[in-house]
């Protein structure tokens, strides 16, 4: 059952990095950018709780708090001095 | 040194929760850690000192409870919405910025209120006026007068929660007072 | 049935519901509209998604000692979540990054543009002042 299980959330989390990676790509302004990279991390985060919980080990637990630590110091400095650089300001 | 000393008893909250911290990451409650934990906590606090909380003085836990479970109800609620809006609106889907003032003016209620109303379906915090103790919510799938009213009802219950839990005796009677009425 | 089978069976349902919670927070980023809603779906369903796959985990390891710090983990994560998204909604907000088009109320601008108009106000009296003072 567990084979089944990874293989599953493999395919779920794949997506989901695309649909992130795709945002991160197009995202029409830096702020929707660090949004999906946070989200990006989540999605790593959440791929190494799976492999913990699948194969029955610790080793990636402090990787999983200090991953989700990066993502907010991360998104809270860049959004502390994000400026507004675009021209056009009503058309995002 | 000018700084102004805190007693134990406040500090005392944010002792714990250090020790427990220190044990979780070790995995390890054995008392000898638990104490070495207990050392580093008073010294932490002492050499990196930073202002203290203030607290209400009273925490009831009879109430805390509760509000931990409909509080996680709510957690899985907000996800599900997010969810449905994303996968049946998408585009389309229309929001609000709404001004809702707050009854309590101290730094812990108002943290912890946009804290949990940052966490439950449908707001997000984008502002905070301090001088008059007021959130400006974002609220998704808000689209007229009435769903921002609700909106406002569901942040101020979440704050008289709150207050019920760790608020002043005054917030807390000012609270009674408006209930009576 | 045994216990072990379905505690498996648990934790199998907490970590598929875990990984679609990511899912639906890719699919939310890719759809909404504007930066303000983007942020409802990159913050709420990480929240539920971890605790649900942090409680599989404990389910798996079958011991009462990883608890505490994956709850550790969980509450570090609830305490940084809404700081993060205020921060970067409050920055959105600044640097204009709304579609007024799409909120049915906004009862910010009202209050911003009034502080603005102050703000600009007492800077031209400050200047005033300032050119008598400083002589």
């Amino acid at each position: 059952m567990m084979q089944i299980v990874l293989t599953v959330t493999a395919v779920v989390l794949s997506l989901a990095a695309a649909g992130a990676i795709i945002r991160i790509a197009r995202g029409p302004s830096l702020l929707d950018r660090v949004l999906a990279a946070d989200v990006l991390l989540a999605i790593f985060g959440a791929a190494l709780c799976i492999d913990m919980a699948a194969n029955r080990h610790l080793n990636n637990l402090m990787l999983l708090v200090a991953i989700s630590l990066i993502g907010f110091v991360g998104s809270v400095t860049v959004a502390r001095f994000v400026a507004d650089r675009r021209e056009n300001v009503r058309e995002s | 040194m000018n700084r102004k000393r805190i007693s134990l008893r406040q500090e005392l909250p944010l002792l714990v929760w250090l020790v427990f911290v220190w044990g979780a990451l070790w995995q390890n409650f054995s008392p000898g850690n638990l104490l070495f934990g207990a050392l580093i906590a008073v010294v932490v606090a002492r050499v990196f000192y930073l202002p203290p909380v203030e607290l209400g003085g009273r925490f009831n836990v009879l109430r805390a409870v509760p509000f931990a479970v409909v509080f996680l109800g709510k957690v899985v609620a907000a996800s599900f919405q997010v969810l449905y809006l994303a996968v049946v609106r998408g585009p389309d889907v229309v929001s609000a910025i709404v001004a809702v003032p707050l009854r309590s003016h101290s730094d812990l209620l108002v943290t912890a209120t946009g804290h949990v109303i940052s966490l439950i379906p449908g707001s997000l915090v984008v502002e905070v006026d301090r001088s008059t103790s007021t959130l400006y919510i974002h609220g998704i799938n808000v689209r007229n007068a009435q769903d921002a009213a609700k909106l406002r009802k569901e942040v101020r219950d979440t704050e008289a929660g709150l207050i019920r839990i760790m608020g002043t005796k005054e917030e807390l009677s000012a609270l009674a007072q408006e209930a009576a009425a | 049935m045994n216990p072990e089978t379905v505690i498996d069976a648990v934790s199998a349902v907490f970590m598929v519901v875990g990984a679609l919670m990511s899912l639906g927070a890719a699919v939310g980023l890719l759809r909404f509209p504007d930066l303000m809603s983007r942020m409802h779906a990159a913050t709420k369903p990480q929240v539920l998604g971890l605790f649900l796959l942090l409680a599989a985990l404990g389910l798996q390891m079958r011991t009462w000692w990883v608890w505490p710090v994956l709850v550790v983990a969980w509450l570090f994560q609830l305490l940084t979540v809404p700081v993060s998204a205020h921060m970067v909604g409050r920055a959105g907000y600044r640097t204009k990054h709304l579609h007024p088009e799409l909120l049915s109320a906004d009862e910010l601008e009202a209050v911003v543009q009034k502080a603005a108009q102050k703000a600009a106000r007492q800077a031209a009296a400050r200047h005033g002042t300032d050119d008598d003072a400083d002589r």
